[in-house]
């Protein structure tokens, strides 16, 4: 399209949404609203796949020791495991002290220790990683490094609690993708319906600008505009919707919620703009779906 | 009227027929028309007069037979070129065909914008034809609110504001008072003296009796001997 003609229909898209500016209002908010509930989903995912990857991050290695382990192996074993590419520093605790943390935490269930005849845990290494180690297939690896040692009896890592969120998370995400279609289409339709209904109501216009010689192009360019600004307009209207809700929320709560692991954060420029792009298209193919069935000659 | 080669036709019709389901709107055609020619297509009501116009601008297609405008033959063109050959018209409807929501300006306006002439040659010519049919003030008016009159002339400026080759005017005078009807027609022969070919359907005698132009009849479809005008003009210049 040439840069006069894109101007002209544009000049002319916006006159018909003043023209007609209650129908394509109705539009521009119902694609806000998809667009608010989509974007919800991608802050609430941006934020928990934050958390996780901060709690992945944040991973400690316990290796349990076996208990016929002598004390005398101890610094030796120190050592192998200081020698395992990525760890940082290695902390002994001993069953008795392990026993005597356990206690103070678990106060209100003393009576649970008053029976206890010998000390059940075993003596522990409490293993951190190096900064470039914190990621979560590194830490699988090294964990799996340090149970082959002899000495050890098992290692923990979280990996099962953790397995359990991801895949919560994951089904959650796969909900959201398919809610973000369900709505995806769902404008697509409203916009085609808005169309639809102002090219129903200019039919006559449309047929003498035939008439005089227009093409089909010059007769469907304004409405591919029109289609297109409505999604801008409610992708647009969507993102700031939810970044007032966002500020609102976080202005208030984020002291609460927010730890050393992660800090709240609204979702990525880059992902926005996806978003408003993807509505901008929904308007696009809403007038596509619209326009295909009329103006052939 | 004749199927031998003819150089100066810009409109060549050869056995053109129309049906609409049985009924036979039209018969047999075989015209031709001249370039610059003033044409007046004359018969009753129903004759086929607004049919045979209708098949020049592919407002309705042919059953059968060819018709040629301008090298153009209407049977074989590809519909992405029927707005080309629209533009080569300038049509005055029966019902004028004002879009009522767009103002006097840009109602005639659009005939240049589709073909994407720019913003200030079309502002210019707009202003110039409004002038000519006399209606320079009303250029921001709405279509309902002129006369019937008043919107004959939008239409005709709309018709030769592209400086079309050929102007079809369907029973322009069909619904005015004398006095428009006398105006409508002063343009449309100006029209003419500009060069123009131009085919007006009518059942109007004042009409037919002051253009001064070539008539032929129609009747229940088909055409009837052409006036004695016609045929007089054509053996003139054949000579």
């Amino acid at each position: 399209m040439r840069t006069g003609a894109f101007l002209f229909f544009t000049k002319r898209a916006f006159k018909d949404i003043r023209s007609n500016r209650f129908l394509h209002m109705v539009t521009i908010i119902t694609i806000a609203l998809s667009i608010l509930i989509v974007s919800a989903f991608g802050l609430f995912f941006t934020n928990v796949n934050d958390i996780i990857s901060s709690w992945k991050k944040g991973v400690r290695i316990m290796a349990y020791l076996n208990r016929d382990i002598e004390k005398i192996q101890l610094p030796e074993l120190k050592n192998q495991i200081l020698a395992l590419p990525g760890v940082s520093s290695v902390r002994f605790i001993s069953r008795d002290k392990a026993l005597k943390q356990m206690k103070q935490q678990m106060k209100r269930q003393a009576s649970l220790f008053e029976n206890l005849k010998e000390n059940p845990l075993p003596d522990v290494y409490e293993i951190r990683m190096s900064a470039s180690t914190r990621n979560w297939e590194k830490v699988e690896i090294l964990a799996a490094q340090i149970e082959m040692l002899p000495q050890i009896e098992g290692v923990e890592y979280g990996q099962k609690w953790l397995g359990r969120v991801t895949g919560i998370f994951n089904l959650f995400k796969f909900a959201g993708i398919v809610m973000c279609f369900v709505f995806f289409i769902a404008s697509v339709f409203i916009v085609a319906n808005t169309i639809r209904l102002l090219f129903y109501s200019r039919h006559e216009e449309f047929e003498i600008m035939r008439l005089v010689g227009a093409t089909d192009g010059f007769i469907k360019g304004p409405f591919y505009i029109e289609g297109m600004i409505q999604g801008v307009l409610g992708g647009l209207i969507g993102i700031a919707a939810l970044f007032v809700i966002y500020v609102m929320i976080t202005s208030n709560v984020e002291q609460g919620v927010s730890s050393g692991y992660f800090t709240l954060r609204f979702i990525p420029i880059k992902i926005s703009a996806g978003i408003i792009f993807c509505s901008m298209f929904a308007g696009w193919l809403g007038c596509y779906l619209s326009l295909k069935k009329f103006l052939t000659y | 009227m004749t199927e031998n080669s003819n150089e100066n036709a810009i409109i060549r019709m050869f056995h053109v027929h129309k049906r609409f389901g049985k009924k036979n709107a039209l018969a047999d055609i075989s015209l031709d028309v001249e370039s610059n020619e003033m044409l007046l297509i004359s018969g009753p009501s129903g004759a086929g007069k607004s049919t045979l116009l209708k098949l020049l601008y592919l407002g309705e297609t042919l059953s059968e037979g060819q018709i040629l405008i301008d090298g153009m033959n209407l049977s074989r063109i590809a519909s992405s070129r029927i707005p080309i050959l629209r533009r080569k018209f300038g049509i005055i409807f029966q019902d004028y065909k004002l879009i009522p929501t767009k103002t006097v300006y840009e109602n005639i306006s659009l005939v240049l914008e589709v073909k994407g002439m720019k913003s200030r040659f079309i502002q210019k010519k707009v202003n110039s034809v409004l002038r000519t049919v006399g209606m320079e003030e009303r250029l921001n008016a709405y279509p309902p609110s002129l006369s019937g009159g008043e919107q004959q002339r939008i239409a005709v400026a709309r018709a030769v504001v592209g400086g079309p080759k050929i102007i079809l005017a369907d029973e322009p005078t069909g619904s005015l008072d004398p006095e428009s009807a006398s105006v409508i027609l002063d343009l449309l022969k100006e029209v003419h003296d500009s060069g123009a070919t131009v085919i007006i359907a009518t059942h109007d005698r004042e009409i037919i009796k002051k253009s001064k132009g070539n008539v032929i009849y129609l009747r229940e479809g088909r055409l009837e001997k052409p006036s004695k005008s016609r045929t007089e003009k054509k053996k003139t210049k054949t000579s």
